[in-house]
């Protein structure tokens, strides 16, 4: 551990640490433009230069210098002073300075950094460089001419996402940040560079000259879009949502969100449910509360009603329909509306045991039916960084592209059964194997053969729990905790043959098998579920609403309310309780503290923030054999995968632009 | 250098260049300089078959050669690499042509030194010529850039022809060369100076004199 003094005051810092993190840990602002704590150092921007004795007499870059013992740091001499008004001096000798028509403006580093450390004026009056605009596709806007050259858009998408496609092309004054043929970038991550580049080059383009950031309402929340629960800020003005940005948290989703998370929100204006509807000669009609009301209790279903919940909806609206349903004695409750039936008596063997960032660590992962780009590009992110470290990674299922090096052992799942001698050796013998399963595997009934896997290979050791079922929806470790599910699937609720059939945001259930029930939808988007409903009453989106949500590792995570639902609608739990009160029983809960409280009460974990403890991993069912294939995963359309994002302009955009549209030009070529 | 940029890509460059593969003598080369970098480190022979793909592609057209873009992809699927990183190497390094050249490729120094010795004129007998800076002319023979420096001040000025250099030029002298090469003659390379043989002084010796006989160390004379 070196002992350094910065600005004369002796710290000791990390080996292997460097100045600028020296200076940090002493409290010492650094102004930086390329150095970036996730991405590989560049030291391109000399923004960061600070005097440091032992060494020449001249300024240091302080992010690409290593920490020594005996250093003698000095980040507020004349000469770093100077030194920092050179750079910014320089930086901007070519920066358009069009602020008052630039996006970053209020949030842009160079703004800042020009302010707080640069000369006031500049002496520099020839021509400035300018650049021509480059195609970044749907997402990313760019004026390059502002580009500062830093390259964290290039070193994000090649470090990162792994996805090489944006470059550095041509030298010196006439370098020029592009995508290959200016090519849309095309991952599922790509507008984080907008998040990352410190100047104004990489805006977002459908938040294009919407607002200023000092305009904003800043909402902490969580995203909904897939079940890795990333951590959100929901920007919002009056009533609309503006943008989502993503918050640090590195147990979750670091620094990162993906596409469809930052930019499926334009969405919750459109194609909104703000009135309620009843289906009157097979058409929907415009109807009030109480006509509503008074038609479900007119069909007198008594305690044959069940409810399904759909992939966005949070804890307290499951919560408060099952307590609805229990008050009418009916326990049909279900949220896996696909007709999976995998056995949810043990939470541990369908949680992602080795928690999101402990991937990380693992040697050897066999991946079961995931398209985990696709299904959580969030936890791509992190096989990838597993990979870099020399993790083996092995996958069953049909093939998609990956990030990083691993070997697909084809699409029979039969191969569980007998899997090759090198494989078996690598889990076996690795320290921390781990096993994913996806959707695909779920629905294939490879979890008892998987089990069985994670048995022989003592996936569970000291210290390390390397089962892990990857979903895809926000609410469904949610739904599981709080018992909606029962153990022969959505089939023992059609078996049922309910009266009454509420659907909570469930837009992908085969509303055809219910058509004996009367079939409420209680959601927020005139989607699938609202198509085949009788009555419609409208609710909340995820923005709209506080709640409880809990990750596909069981993190229990709390999303607050940001904006107000349009028109008539409610919050879903209000719904429910009116419901209640038009069937003549009671829930008991009458406001959203209540009921929180209420629900914690019976499912303690959700009052806790954090890992929810699942215990152990049931006991492997002996002779439990993988069969079927994985020809498919569920999600066809990585930009269409809910309500909201259906309803979306820029992902649709997304969905032709980037998937689409790639076919169309491979038949024509 | 400002208006470098690669040949746009259309159809008609994919119908062109798509199937372009190393020939028989290259496809060797290639293999023997790839071999010449460590286990996992091939990529960084991008470089060097860049040069042999340019030079392929120039016997190909009759021309200096260029790196279309379909090349520039053949490139990265063979070292198995991102083409954007190609594309990089490529656009960074001006002997490395992005854009379609002529026969010749006349690239006229004009850094100072050069300036100084006259490589204005040289300019000048290329345009009379009717050759433009950044053009190659209609017969396909010559493609006209300015470059920087190309270390030969000794000799200056200088003009780099294809593979070969042209030194201590005058107008006359330059037009002397353009001839020969448009006949399919191949000019004397290095120093048009008569007498000259290479960067030797010109004429008597003005600095370092006392290096003649011995070395010398010239340390505490600073
Ligand atoms: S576009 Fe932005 S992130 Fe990329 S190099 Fe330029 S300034 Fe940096
Ligand atoms: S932050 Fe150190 S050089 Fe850019
Ligand atoms: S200045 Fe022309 S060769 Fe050096």
């Amino acid at each position: 551990m070196p002992k350094v003094t910065v600005d004369g005051q002796e710290i000791e810092v990390p080996a292997g640490a460097t100045v600028l993190q020296a200076c940090e840990l002493a409290g010492k602002e650094v102004p930086r433009f390329c150095y970036h704590e996730r991405l590989s150092i560049a030291g391109n921007c000399r923004m960061c230069l600070v005097e440091v004795k032992p060494g020449p007499p001249k300024p240091q870059a302080s992010c690409a210098l290593p920490a020594a013992d005996g250093q003698e740091i000095r980040t507020d001499s004349e000469m770093v002073k100077k030194a920092r008004e050179g750079v910014m001096e320089f930086l901007l000798i070519n920066h358009p300075l069009d602020c008052p028509i630039c996006d970053q403006g209020g949030e842009c580093d160079l703004q800042d950094q020009s302010v707080a450390y640069g000369r006031g004026g500049s002496r520099y009056d020839e021509n400035k460089r300018a650049v021509t605009e480059k195609y970044m596709g749907p997402l990313i806007k760019t004026a390059m001419t502002r580009c500062i050259h830093c390259t964290r858009c290039v070193r994000f998408s090649e470090e990162v996402a792994g996805v090489d496609e944006i470059g550095a092309l041509y030298r010196g004054e006439n370098m020029q940040i592009t995508t290959y043929l200016e090519r849309a970038a095309e991952h599922e991550l790509s507008a984080n560079v907008i998040d990352l580049c410190p100047v104004g080059a990489l805006t977002s383009r459908p938040y294009a000259y919407e607002a200023r950031p000092w305009e904003l309402k800043k909402t902490l929340s969580i995203d909904v879009s897939d079940a890795v629960g990333a951590n959100i800020r929901v920007d919002s003005r009056g009533r609309e949502v503006l943008r989502v940005l993503p918050r640090i948290n590195d147990d979750v989703n670091e620094e990162w969100i993906s596409d469809k998370a930052r930019f499926q929100v334009d969405g919750l204006t459109r194609r909104r449910l703000d009135k309620v509807w009843i289906r009157k000669d097979g058409k929907l009609a415009r109807a009030s509360w109480d006509e509503a009301f008074r038609a479900i209790a007119a069909v007198n279903a008594g305690a044959s009603v069940a409810a399904v919940a759909g992939d966005l909806v949070d804890c307290e609206t499951m919560f408060a329909a099952k307590k609805l349903l229990g008050a009418l004695g009916s326990t049909l409750i279900e949220s896996r509306q696909t007709g999976m039936s995998y056995p949810v008596d043990n939470l541990a063997a369908v949680n992602f045991n080795s928690t999101l960032a402990g991937i990380e660590e693992a040697d050897a992962i066999l991946i079961v039916g995931s398209h985990i780009r696709w299904e959580a590009p969030l936890v791509n992110v992190r096989l990838r960084k597993a990979a870099k470290r020399g993790a083996k990674i092995f996958l069953v299922g049909a093939e998609w592209e990956t990030t990083f090096a691993a070997e697909f052992l084809g699409e029979d799942l039969t191969v569980l059964n007998n899997l090759p001698d090198y494989v078996n050796d690598t889990m076996k013998g690795a320290e921390r194997p781990a096993v994913i399963l996806g959707g695909a595997a779920l629905a294939n009934g490879a979890l008892a053969p998987a089990l069985a896997l994670a048995e022989g290979w003592n996936l569970v050791r000291e210290g390390w729990n390397g089962f892990n079922v990857l979903h895809m929806a926000a609410a469904r470790m949610g739904a599981l905790m709080l018992g909606f599910a029962q153990a022969g699937g959505i089939a023992d609720l059609i078996a049922a043959k309910p009266k009454l059939l509420l659907a909570l945001g469930a837009d992908e259930v085969n509303f055809a098998t219910f058509d004996g029930a009367l079939k409420v939808y209680i959601g927020h988007h005139g989607d699938k579920g609202a198509a085949a409903a009788d009555i419609v009453l409208p609710g909340s989106a995820y923005t709209e609403k506080p709640g409880t949500y809990v990750n596909t590792e069981g993190r229990v995570q709390y999303a607050d309310k940001a904006v107000f639902a349009p028109g008539d609608a409610r919050e879903d739990w209000t719904i429910l309780r009116a419901l209640a009160d038009a069937l003549g029983v009671t829930v008991g809960f009458d406001s959203f503290p209540q009921l929180r409280a209420a629900m914690v009460a019976e499912v303690p974990a959700l009052g806790v923030e954090g890992l929810a403890n699942y215990g152990a991993l049931p006991a492997a069912v002996a002779g439990a054999k993988a069969e079927g294939r994985i020809a498919a995963y569920p999600i066809k359309d990585f930009y269409l995968t809910n309500p909201i994002a259906r309803s979306s302009a820029t992902m649709q955009e997304c969905s032709s632009e980037l998937l689409h549209g790639e076919d169309v030009l491979e038949a024509a070529e | 250098m400002a208006d470098r940029a690669p040949h746009p890509d259309s159809p008609e460059l994919r119908a062109r260049w798509g199937n372009f593969i190393w020939n028989e003598a290259n496809q060797a080369k290639a293999k023997e300089i790839v071999a010449r970098y460590p286990e996992g480190r091939q990529r960084s022979a991008v470089m060097p078959l860049l040069d042999l793909a340019q030079r392929q592609v120039g016997e190909e057209t009759n021309t200096q050669g260029w790196l279309p873009i379909p090349v520039m992809e053949y490139l990265a699927a063979y070292l198995d690499m991102p083409v954007i990183r190609v594309l990089e190497v490529a656009s960074f390094y001006t002997m490395y042509n992005i854009a379609p050249v002529g026969r010749f490729h006349v690239q006229v120094c004009g850094t100072t030194p050069c300036v100084l010795r006259g490589s204005d004129d040289l300019l000048e007998t290329c345009y009379k010529r009717g050759m433009k800076q950044g053009h190659t002319t209609a017969d396909g023979l010559w493609t006209l850039t300015e470059v920087e420096c190309m270390g030969n001040c000794a000799t200056a000025p200088m003009v780099q022809i294809n593979d070969a250099n042209y030194e201590d030029l005058t107008a006359d002298r330059l037009d002397v060369v353009l001839d020969l090469l448009a006949r399919g003659e191949q000019p004397k390379e290095g120093t048009q100076e008569p007498g000259r043989h290479t960067s030797e002084p010109a004429n008597a010796l003005s600095t370092l004199k006392d290096m003649v006989t011995e070395n010398h160390d010239y340390r505490s004379a600073w």
